[in-house]
């Protein structure tokens, strides 16, 4: 049939979560704090923190072998690596070339993706236009922070939610009943100094006044963040079931950006959707920026929570400020074999 | 203004699960409704969903009694 659109879909999913674990507990021993004040405030329980020789890139990196070896896909054959990252090795160059050039994708486009903890869903959005356009048939999109090189451990009410870790997909064609149904990107600068990194770009150099003045540290205004999350969540969701005909009823898996389970709970209640139908790993992770929904994806599929053929809807919201959603009608690609 | 109270009342017991009898209007949210930082974000945005406000954060930070969220509510309708 003429104008058959073509549908992308995530054929193969790879994470890395660092092996050091931070509880709450061994935050206490350098913090006034408690391991009730942060899991009651947050959810949060754990985090993983990178080992002083890993940064981005080898986090990134190893995800994204694994989602290829899921996908059965070969590093030369990716068109496209879109790396989601607020913590790049460097300013540049982007972080996605150090990934290719390590994972031999020879004949991959490569570009960083910056969109606060919203980038692994904007890149899922960016990625599938060039499969639906026809001008890629592979794109690896790759979420991955090492977070805890620019929180300040001093301050107890932002360095306590925060951790590192990556999550990758392989984005490629899947059969036209199945694959990303809608999406949806938003962004709202006017918040953007509710959630910000000041210091280290063209505005404030890096200098020994920034430094001490503390502002190369991650700074948040939680109260102002926290309404802006669950109004963004609960708009993305709806946009996303808008623009595919489809309402709250018909969504089998939610699967949010894990910033904190009091936003999560909050969100899942105005959708009236029961918390067994929402990812939630945010105990173990803490807020992992751009990995944390390919994070909490993999796990539900490993635990069994999503089949083919159901209405998945991701949701992220973040730095920027920006929010985005991706409704996918889940593709088992080893199940139809 | 009994009205409203009534409308504030409603909402704070839903949000904060407490028993109606305990939300007088010199009832403080945290020591004597059990509500955290972030129980206080919710209700703020509840207060703001059902009456059509914008309560911005500097104001939201003075409001720690039942009889402050009604009174800010009659005086911003």
């Amino acid at each position: 049939m003429a104008g058959e659109t073509i549908r992308a879909g995530i054929v193969g999913i790879g994470t890395y979560a660092p092996e050091q674990i931070l509880t709450n507990f061994d935050l206490t021993k350098t913090l006034e704090t408690s391991d009730e004040w942060i899991y009651s405030r947050s959810g949060i329980r754990e985090r993983r923190i990178a080992a002083d020789h890993e940064a981005t890139s080898d986090q990134a990196l190893i995800a994204c072998q694994r989602a290829l070896e899921d996908a059965g896909v070969l590093p030369e054959e990716v068109d496209l690596i879109i790396t989601a990252t607020n913590t790049p090795d460097m300013l540049f160059p982007a972080t996605a070339c150090l990934v290719q050039d390590r994972l031999g994708a020879t004949q991959a486009g490569a570009f960083d993706l910056l969109a606060g903890c919203t980038g692994f869903i904007y890149g899922g959005v960016v990625g599938a236009q060039f499969i639906s356009a026809g001008t890629a048939k592979t794109v690896l999109v790759v979420g991955a922070e090492t977070m805890s090189r620019v929180i300040n451990w001093k301050d107890r009410n932002t360095c306590v939610l925060f951790g590192d870790g990556a999550g990758a997909v392989v984005l490629r064609q899947v059969p036209h009943d199945r694959g990303i149904l809608s999406s949806m990107l938003g962004s709202d600068g006017s918040g953007g100094k509710f959630l910000d990194m000041p210091a280290g770009g063209s505005r404030l150099p890096v200098s020994s006044e920034t430094i001490a003045q503390e502002l190369n540290y991650l700074h948040m205004n939680g109260r102002e963040v926290f309404k802006f999350a669950v109004r963004a969540m609960e708009n993305g969701a709806v946009e996303v079931l808008r623009r595919a005909g489809l309402t709250n009823d018909d969504v089998d898996f939610l699967v949010p950006h894990q910033a904190n389970i009091r936003i999560i709970e909050y969100a899942a209640k105005k959708m009236k959707l029961p918390m067994e139908r929402v990812a939630v790993n945010v105990d173990r992770y803490g807020n992992t920026s751009t990995a944390s929904v390919p994070l909490a994806l993999e796990e539900a599929l490993k635990g069994g929570k999503i089949k083919d053929g159901d209405n998945v809807v991701l949701i992220g919201f973040g730095a920027g400020l920006t929010w985005a959603g991706l409704l996918i009608k889940w593709y088992d690609a080893k199940k139809q074999g | 203004m009994a009205d409203i109270f009534d409308r504030v009342k409603d909402i704070i017991v839903e949000q904060l699960g407490v028993e109606p009898e305990d939300v007088k209007p010199e009832a403080s949210f945290v020591d004597d409704l059990g509500a955290d930082s972030l129980d206080i974000v919710e209700l703020v945005m509840a207060l703001e969903e059902a009456f059509d406000l914008q309560i911005p954060d500097e104001d939201a930070e003075k409001i720690h009694k039942v009889g402050e969220a009604v009174q800010y509510v009659l005086d911003h309708q």
